[in-house]
């Protein structure tokens, strides 16, 4: 069969690109949602995570509720992080859905759980080494100003952290989107999944393969480009 | 210079390693309104440390700090509004290097004082034109000189209308051609009746400026008095020996 044909066989007859689009509407659907808990739940961890190193001491010696907070907060991070990246995320996503959810009908807010709660660990240990880079003088710049240890955190260094954490964090999106590839494993359909069902509906593997990695490559591609224009933006201040 | 004392520091000890370390070992000292305390002193004499403990950055293992007749080491105080009160200028800067120079000045008046932006921004403006860096509002900190720098480090904390304003070595990590651009303001600020707590190694400064100056050495105040009586009539042997040796 000439490669035309091929094509037409894989993605034509039968309306079959329609899985195809469907599933990437899916991949994109679960990476976008599961990238805004992911950071949201990083940046809590990751501050409290570095809070607590940074300040136990001087915590510990003052003692009181505060200090008592932040140490079960801080060991509560401490294990979320452990559990999340020591085990596959497949197996993780599984016992989302087979166990934690095993009531849900819909397969895909189950994996934007699964899969923010996995981002969320790694982010949270890029953020913390970002706040733990920051020199400890702009943190006693911004207390020397009368500003809280929150609102330091808040208006001066968050943005020098977000700014230099921002390649890893793209790296973070990046390596979401495509792991957001074994959601078939609990019968979402997603771009890959898409591609395999063609794959096994038509017995030619080849067409269905390499397309779909075209789709993913190129999607990070673009991922890449807009990233790397914001980074740019956010150096303006380097040059 | 006036009588009334602005901070009160009383019997300070500063311990690391449960004692083993006394950076600062008992220290007594007023500083009045209006009044230039210079601290001068060996490395690890306790000098900054002192400094540090006048707003909290190091917290004091005992004694006690009033400021304005209020005990700042009591934790039931809010240490944010007294540091408000507090300017301070560090060694290395410390701008915030993600912000113009404008954004550096209005910041803390805006989130911590309430004003506004044109409020702030006006204030800014005239305080860079006071440091003659009025051509640098949009410039971000990367883009000056250190002497540059540390002179917005001075105005910005003076944005926060201090009552006293605090320096750690505010020229020790300056070439040397831009330490007279920085002293200058310094001096500028005490004709001006601010008053000052410096930790300098600049004698000369010390000398001009200062109404009274402290030796520090081990963690205590081995001798204190007028520039003249340090500099010129020094009686420990402990001052002496360091006089003699930067001079």
């Amino acid at each position: 069969m000439s490669l035309k044909d091929q094509f037409i066989q894989a993605f034509v007859e039968n309306g079959r690109y329609k899985l195809l689009l469907s599933g990437f509407g899916a991949t994109l659907l679960i990476t976008l949602f599961s990238a805004v808990i992911g950071v949201i739940l990083g940046f809590v961890c990751g501050l409290i995570r570095a809070t607590y190193d940074k300040n136990k001491e001087a915590l510990k010696r003052r003692g009181g509720f505060s200090y008592y907070l932040l140490a079960v907060l801080n060991f509560i991070a401490k294990i979320y992080i452990t559990v999340i990246r020591g085990t596959p995320t497949v197996i993780q996503l599984m016992i989302s859905y087979f166990l934690i959810f095993a009531m849900a009908q819909n397969g895909v807010p189950i994996a934007i759980f699964a899969f923010g709660l996995n981002s969320g660990a790694y982010v949270s240990e890029i953020i913390r080494g970002g706040v733990m880079s920051i020199d400890e003088g702009q943190f006693e710049a911004g207390r020397s100003l009368g500003f809280s240890y929150v609102q330091t955190l808040r208006y001066v260094i968050i943005p020098q952290v977000t700014k230099s954490v921002f390649p890893a964090l793209m790296n973070e999106f990046i390596t979401l989107f495509k792991e957001t590839s074994i959601s078939g494993y609990v019968g979402i359909r997603d771009l890959t999944k898409g591609g395999d069902i063609i794959r096994s509906t038509t017995y030619q593997a080849f067409m269905p393969l390499f397309l779909i990695a075209g789709i993913y490559l190129v999607s990070v591609l673009l991922l890449e480009y807009v990233g790397g224009k914001l980074e740019r933006r956010m150096r303006r201040d380097e040059r | 210079m006036n009588d009334k004392v602005l901070v009160q520091v009383r019997d300070l000890k500063k311990y690391y390693k449960n004692g083993e370390i006394k950076a600062l070992d008992g220290v007594s000292i007023d500083i009045h309104q209006g009044e230039v305390l210079v601290i001068i002193g060996p490395s690890g004499s306790g000098k900054s440390t002192l400094l540090r403990s006048l707003n909290l950055l190091e917290f004091p293992t005992s004694g006690s700090i009033d400021v304005d007749g209020v005990d700042i080491t009591d934790p039931k105080i809010n240490i944010n509004k007294h540091r408000q009160k507090m300017g301070m200028v560090f060694q290395h800067f410390n701008l915030f290097p993600n912000m113009t120079i404008l954004e550096n000045m209005t910041l803390a008046p805006m989130k911590l004082l309430h004003k506004s932006k044109e409020e702030a921004e006006k204030q800014a403006r005239e305080l860079l034109e006071r440091v003659n860096l009025a051509d640098r509002a949009d410039s971000y900190p990367r883009q000056l000189s250190g002497g540059q720098q540390q002179r917005i480090a001075i105005v910005r904390a003076l944005c926060m209308d201090p009552e006293i304003l605090l320096f750690d070595e505010p020229t020790s990590a300056l070439d040397p051609e831009m330490v007279g651009e920085v002293l200058d303001v310094m001096k500028e600020l005490a004709k001006g009746g601010m008053t000052m707590a410096v930790v300098t190694h600049e004698m000369g400064f010390a000398r001009e400026v200062a109404d009274h100056v402290v030796f520090m050495a081990d963690g205590k105040i081995v001798e204190e008095g007028s520039p003249d009586q340090i500099f010129d009539h020094p009686e420990s042997e402990r001052l002496k020996s360091f006089l003699a040796k930067i001079i």
